[in-house]
């Protein structure tokens, strides 16, 4: 096995292209896994720590840049203004040790149906891009056409993630996660939901109830349609029972799980209607105080 | 491949490391440092939790090679230059807070973090820094009292 230590970024982009089939490390807490318990066995292992561009972001004020391996521990502290769902969801990973060192990278990277962030990025926005670069060149891949399959992505053997791309929130944001205890826990399912007020939007994120994250498309289009059918957006007015329980309808509709050692697939589709609901609820409520003081 | 770093001030070099293998692994057999314990190898227990450049982290899950002209601080480091215990592990001896000792020294860099950034923090803070260490002999009133016990000392000693 090789260990590469790339000091840049160019230097990265250069050992990956010569060495196609490295597995990439940089906070270790889901590789130095595989690793520990003889899964995976790489021909080499690429360590990304030393390319400290990765550990940046950048808020231009429509979107935020952030560097695939800023830690989940700094999206919390530092991202919860522009990116609220995220950090929600970073919250929720592992433990402090691991939100040390974990970032949205590794997560992509993995592509895990049960990754925390994928639910938040999902319903950040259309908007939501992986920027890949190889010494081929820089390409920005829409999250709904990242995820392939089981811890299948769509990078080239050639390619690293550098960054995702995400439009800073301009309504509010909401995650949910349903576990057998607070810390430390793979999500048994999840769900992540935004309104974006300003081109009348929703968005949603359902993660661990499929083979591959996945926004739910009619759940969104329903109520996107009733928000704009009523003035609601206007008015923020209540949403009314029937609307609540009809969006977390079509987003059980829109999961297709399994059973596991973590839960059946029933429960998770009973646990998602509930997720939906509840997140809707709570980003309605904040967003209709927001329109009432705003009068 | 030689990886060399710092370990609780000292400069260290441990030769023959194989690529794959953690910072725990090296601490542990390869430079004499054996308080980090391993036990769940996949970053569920936080018994090996040490502090890189630091930050607490779980060593089982850095890469050996990582660490290369970094810092590491083990719970060694956390004891006095003269070998008298810190006061974080002293803590925890007069509350009783250790029971089988196995979890001890990841929730005693855990803790030496936690009151680095706040003295002073509330039940809920500490559980919450915590939440990452797993005692299996369940002590965990007694860890509370021995962070609380910390707490108020290391408030006293600011005030003296």
């Amino acid at each position: 096995m090789e260990f590469l230590r790339p000091a840049t970024w160019d230097e990265a982009l250069a050992a990956k292209a010569e060495y196609p089939t490295a597995l990439p490390i940089a906070g270790g807490t889901d590789v130095m896994v595989e690793l520990n318990f003889d899964v995976h066995r790489p021909s080499a292992i690429l360590d990304l720590n030393r390319v400290t561009e990765l550990t940046e972001w950048t808020n231009d004020g429509s979107v935020v840049r952030l560097g695939a391996s800023v830690p989940y521990a700094r999206i919390i502290s530092e991202l919860s203004g522009p990116l609220p769902g995220l950090a929600l969801a970073a919250h929720t990973v592992g433990s402090p040790q691991i939100r040390n060192r974990g970032g949205v990278g590794g997560n992509l990277g993995a592509a895990s149906p049960a990754g925390d962030s994928h639910p938040a990025l999902l319903a950040a926005g259309r908007d939501v891009h992986v920027e890949a670069a190889s010494v081929r060149g820089t390409r920005l891949i829409p999250i709904d056409e990242f995820y392939v399959g089981v811890k299948r992505n769509c990078l080239e053997a050639d390619e690293l993630i550098r960054a995702v791309h995400v439009p800073v929130a301009d309504g509010p944001q909401q995650f949910s996660k349903i576990g057998t205890r607070n810390a430390m826990v793979i999500a048994v399912c999840a769900f992540g939901f935004a309104l974006h007020p300003k081109n009348g939007t929703v968005g949603t994120g359902i993660g661990s109830a499929a083979p591959t994250p996945r926004r739910a498309v009619e759940a969104e289009e329903y109520l996107q349609g009733v928000l704009a059918e009523r003035g609601l957006w206007e008015s923020g007015e209540l949403l009314g029972t029937e609307v609540v329980q009809r969006f977390g309808e079509l987003v059980k509709a829109a999961a297709s799980p399994i059973d596991d050692v973590r839960g059946t697939a029933d429960y998770r589709r009973h646990a998602l209607a509930v997720m939906a609901r509840r997140t809707l609820t709570w980003c309605w409520n904040d967003y209709g105080k927001q329109i009432r003081s705003a009068a | 491949m030689r990886v060399t770093f710092t370990a609780n001030g000292k400069p260290v070099e441990a030769d023959d490391v194989w690529e794959g293998e953690s910072l725990l692994y090296v601490l542990r057999e390869r430079v004499g440092l054996p308080g980090s314990k391993n036990a769940c190898e996949q970053g569920e227990c936080g018994s090996c939790t040490v502090y890189l450049d630091g930050v607490p982290v779980c060593s089982c899950l850095v890469a050996a090679g990582q660490v290369q002209d970094r810092e590491v601080r083990t719970v060694e480091g956390l004891a006095e230059e003269t070998g008298e215990l810190g006061l974080v592990q002293q803590a925890f001896v007069d509350a009783g807070a250790v029971q089988c000792g196995f979890c001890t020294p990841g929730l005693l860099v855990q803790t030496d973090a936690l009151l680095e950034k706040d003295t002073q923090p509330s039940d809920n803070d500490i559980r919450e820094a915590l939440s990452g260490n797993l005692c299996r002999c369940t002590g965990y009133e007694k860890i509370m009292d021995a962070v609380r016990l910390a707490s108020a000392r290391k408030c006293a000693g600011e005030v003296s």
